[in-house]
C-alpha cells in the first residue's frame, strides 16, 4: 500500500525523540550497568531458578484461569444487554488502573484467613491462599485478567454476527456455535489478549507480595527475587533477572505487534 | 497585570527562594534563638516510623524554618537509594551492619551515633488464640510464622533469636520490612511474627506481644548519620543532635524505645 508523504513536522519529531528516549535511556541504564561476565552464574544459581520456574508456572496457570473466566466474561459484557453493564466493565476492569499493591490488600481482605470468602473456607477445609503458590497464581489473575477481557470483548464486538446467526439456522446448537464459529473467529483478539495477560502476570509484583507474601519456592516470583536482591545489595543479581524480564517482554510486545496489529 | 505590583511579586519569589535555600542563611544554633532552616530528607527504618514521625514535628515546632521529610523503609532498601545517589540529609538505621555500608562507601558525613536500642518479641493475634507462650512455640510446623526478609534487620535479629532458642523454624513469608510482618500478624493471615517491641506497642489492640527472654533476645542497635549528599548541614545536625538530646530519647521511650546507652 502507497502512503501519502507525511509534511515532516520538525517540533513533533524532536518531541517524539525526546518521549522515544524517556523509555529507551532506563533500558539503556541497566544495559549499561549488567555485569555480564556473571551472568551464567547468576542465572545458574538455585534461589534465581527457582524464582524464574515459579514465575514460568504462575504467570501461565494464571492466564489459563484468565482464558476460562475471561472469555465468557467477556462474551458476556459483549453480548448481553442489562443494567449495570457499564459498571461491571468497569469492576471488571478495575485492576489494570489500580495500584497492585491495593489489589493486594482487597484481595487479602477477601480471600485472606479472615477475608469475606477466606473465613468460611479456612474454617471448613482449614486452607487459605496467603503464602501459597495458588496464591500467586489468583493475585496475578487479578491484576492480569482484566488485560484478556478487554481485548476478547473487543474483538467480540468487531466480529460479524451473521456468521453465528447463519450457523444457528443451520441447526448447530449455541455451545457448537460459540466453540465452532464464536471461538475461530475470535482467535487473533483471544491469543493477543492471552499473551498481554501472560506479560502481565509475568511482571506482577505488588498484589502478589502482599497477598501472597515472599517465600523462595513458594511465592518469590522473579519480580520479588528482583526486589529483594535490590533490597540486600546484590545490584548485579537484581539486574540480570531485570533484563531477563526486559528481553521477554519485549520479544512477546513486538512480536504481538507484528503478528496481531496488521503492521508491516 | 498592574505594574506596580510586579516588584512585590518579586521580592516574594525572592523571599521564598531564600527560604527553600535552607542552609546558606542558616547560622550555628544558638540554644536560646534557633534560626536553623532548611528542608531535611531523613531515611529512616521502618520500624522508626512513629517515634520520628513524633520528633519530626517537635523538631519543625521549635524550628519552624527546618521542613522534615521521611521516608521509611527497611534498612538495606535505603542503603540501596543511598548508594545510587538519592538525596537525603540523614540516614537512621535499624542496625550496625547497614550503616556500615553507608559508611564504607564513603556516603556519611559524620561518625554514626546510636541513638537508641530496641528488643524483638513475638507478635501474635490479640487474645492469642494459638497460645504461643515462647519462641520454641514456633518450632510447630503447622504454625504459619511471619519474619523479616534476610539482609532486612529483624530478619538477620530472628535468625538469631530462632538459633539462640535451639529451634528451626520454616517462615511462609520474608517480608522486606518489620511493619509488614506486623501486618500480616494483624490482619491473622499470619500466626506470628518476629518484630520489635516498639511494634508491637505502635500497632496499639490489633496485635499482642509475648515477650522473648533476654538469653533468647537481640539488642538491636539504632546508629543515625548525616549524609554526605545533605543539602541542609546546619539544619541535619540540628535533628539529629534533637533526637541525641534529651527531647528526643523522650520520645523514643515513650514509644519503647531502649535508651542511647545501653546501662
Amino acid at each position: 500500500m502507497v502512503r501519502p508523504v507525511q509534511p515532516l513536522n520538525p517540533v513533533l519529531v524532536v518531541l517524539a525523540a525526546a518521549a522515544a528516549l524517556f523509555f529507551v535511556l532506563p533500558l539503556a541504564g541497566l544495559v549499561a550497568r549488567t555485569p555480564w561476565a556473571s551472568a551464567l552464574g547468576i542465572l545458574s544459581d538455585p534461589q534465581v531458578q527457582l524464582a524464574l520456574r515459579l514465575s514460568v508456572i504462575c504467570s501461565l496457570a494464571s492466564t489459563g484461569l484468565a482464558i476460562v473466566l475471561g472469555v465468557p466474561l467477556a462474551w458476556v459484557l459483549a453480548r448481553l444487554r442489562f443494567p449495570g453493564r457499564s459498571l461491571l466493565r468497569g469492576l471488571t476492569t478495575l485492576p489494570m488502573v489500580l495500584p497492585p499493591v491495593v489489589g493486594g490488600v482487597a484481595l487479602l481482605l477477601a480471600f485472606g484467613r479472615r477475608g469475606l470468602l477466606g473465613a468460611p473456607i479456612a474454617g471448613a477445609t482449614g486452607l487459605s491462599l496467603p503464602f501459597t503458590t495458588p496464591g500467586v497464581i489468583v493475585a496475578e489473575s487479578f491484576v492480569a485478567m482484566p488485560f484478556l477481557v478487554i481485548a476478547v470483548e473487543a474483538g467480540l464486538r468487531s466480529m460479524d454476527v451473521r456468521f453465528e446467526e447463519a450457523a444457528r439456522t443451520l441447526g448447530a446448537g449455541r455451545w457448537t456455535v460459540f466453540r465452532r464459529v464464536t471461538l475461530p473467529l475470535i482467535g487473533p483478539s483471544l491469543a493477543a489478549g492471552a499473551v498481554l495477560a501472560w506479560s502481565r502476570a509475568l511482571g506482577e509484583f505488588g498484589a502478589t507480595i502482599t497477598f501472597a507474601g515472599n517465600f523462595p519456592g513458594t511465592t518469590q516470583t522473579a519480580p520479588l527475587a528482583i526486589y529483594i536482591d535490590l533490597e540486600s545489595g546484590q545490584l548485579p543479581s537484581a539486574v540480570i533477572l531485570s533484563l531477563l524480564l526486559v528481553v521477554v517482554s519485549l520479544a512477546v510486545l513486538v512480536a504481538l505487534r507484528g503478528r496481531y496489529l496488521g503492521e508491516d | 497585570m498592574v505594574p506596580g505590583r510586579v516588584p512585590v511579586l518579586v521580592s516574594a519569589t525572592v523571599a521564598l527562594l531564600l527560604a527553600g535555600c535552607g542552609g546558606v542563611a542558616a547560622q550555628p544554633a544558638a540554644s536560646s534563638t534557633p534560626q536553623v532552616s532548611g528542608s531535611l530528607t531523613v531515611l529512616a527504618a521502618a520500624s522508626l516510623t512513629q517515634a520520628f514521625t513524633k520528633i519530626g514535628d517537635q523538631v519543625h515546632a521549635k524550628y519552624p524554618g527546618v521542613d522534615i521529610r521521611f521516608s521509611f523503609a527497611g534498612s538495606p532498601t535505603l542503603v540501596t537509594q543511598i548508594q545510587q545517589g538519592a538525596p537525603g540529609d540523614i540516614f537512621a538505621s535499624a542496625d550496625q551492619a547497614n550503616m556500615q555500608k553507608v559508611v564504607t562507601g564513603g556516603l556519611a558525613l559524620t561518625a554514626p551515633a546510636v541513638f537508641a536500642h530496641n528488643k524483638l518479641e513475638i507478635a501474635v493475634q490479640s487474645g492469642n488464640p494459638r497460645h504461643i507462650t515462647s519462641v520454641s512455640d514456633l518450632a510447630n510446623p503447622s504454625l504459619k510464622v511471619d519474619v523479616c526478609a534476610p539482609g532486612v534487620p529483624c530478619g538477620t535479629y530472628s535468625t538469631t533469636v530462632f538459633g539462640r532458642a535451639g529451634i528451626r523454624v520454616t517462615p511462609v513469608s520474608q517480608e522486606q520490612d518489620v511493619k509488614s510482618v506486623l501486618t500480616k500478624v494483624g490482619l491473622g493471615e499470619a500466626d506470628a511474627g518476629i518484630v520489635y517491641a516498639t511494634d508491637v506497642k505502635s500497632a496499639g489492640g490489633q496485635v499482642q506481644g509475648v515477650a522473648i527472654p533476654d538469653d533468647q533476645n537481640v539488642t538491636a542497635e539504632y546508629p543515625i548519620v548525616e549524609l554526605k549528599t545533605t543539602q541542609s548541614e546546619p539544619a541535619a545536625k540540628t535533628f539529629v543532635d534533637y533526637v541525641l538530646g534529651a527531647q528526643g530519647q523522650k520520645v523514643l521511650a515513650d514509644f519503647g524505645f531502649l535508651p542511647k546507652a545501653t546501662s
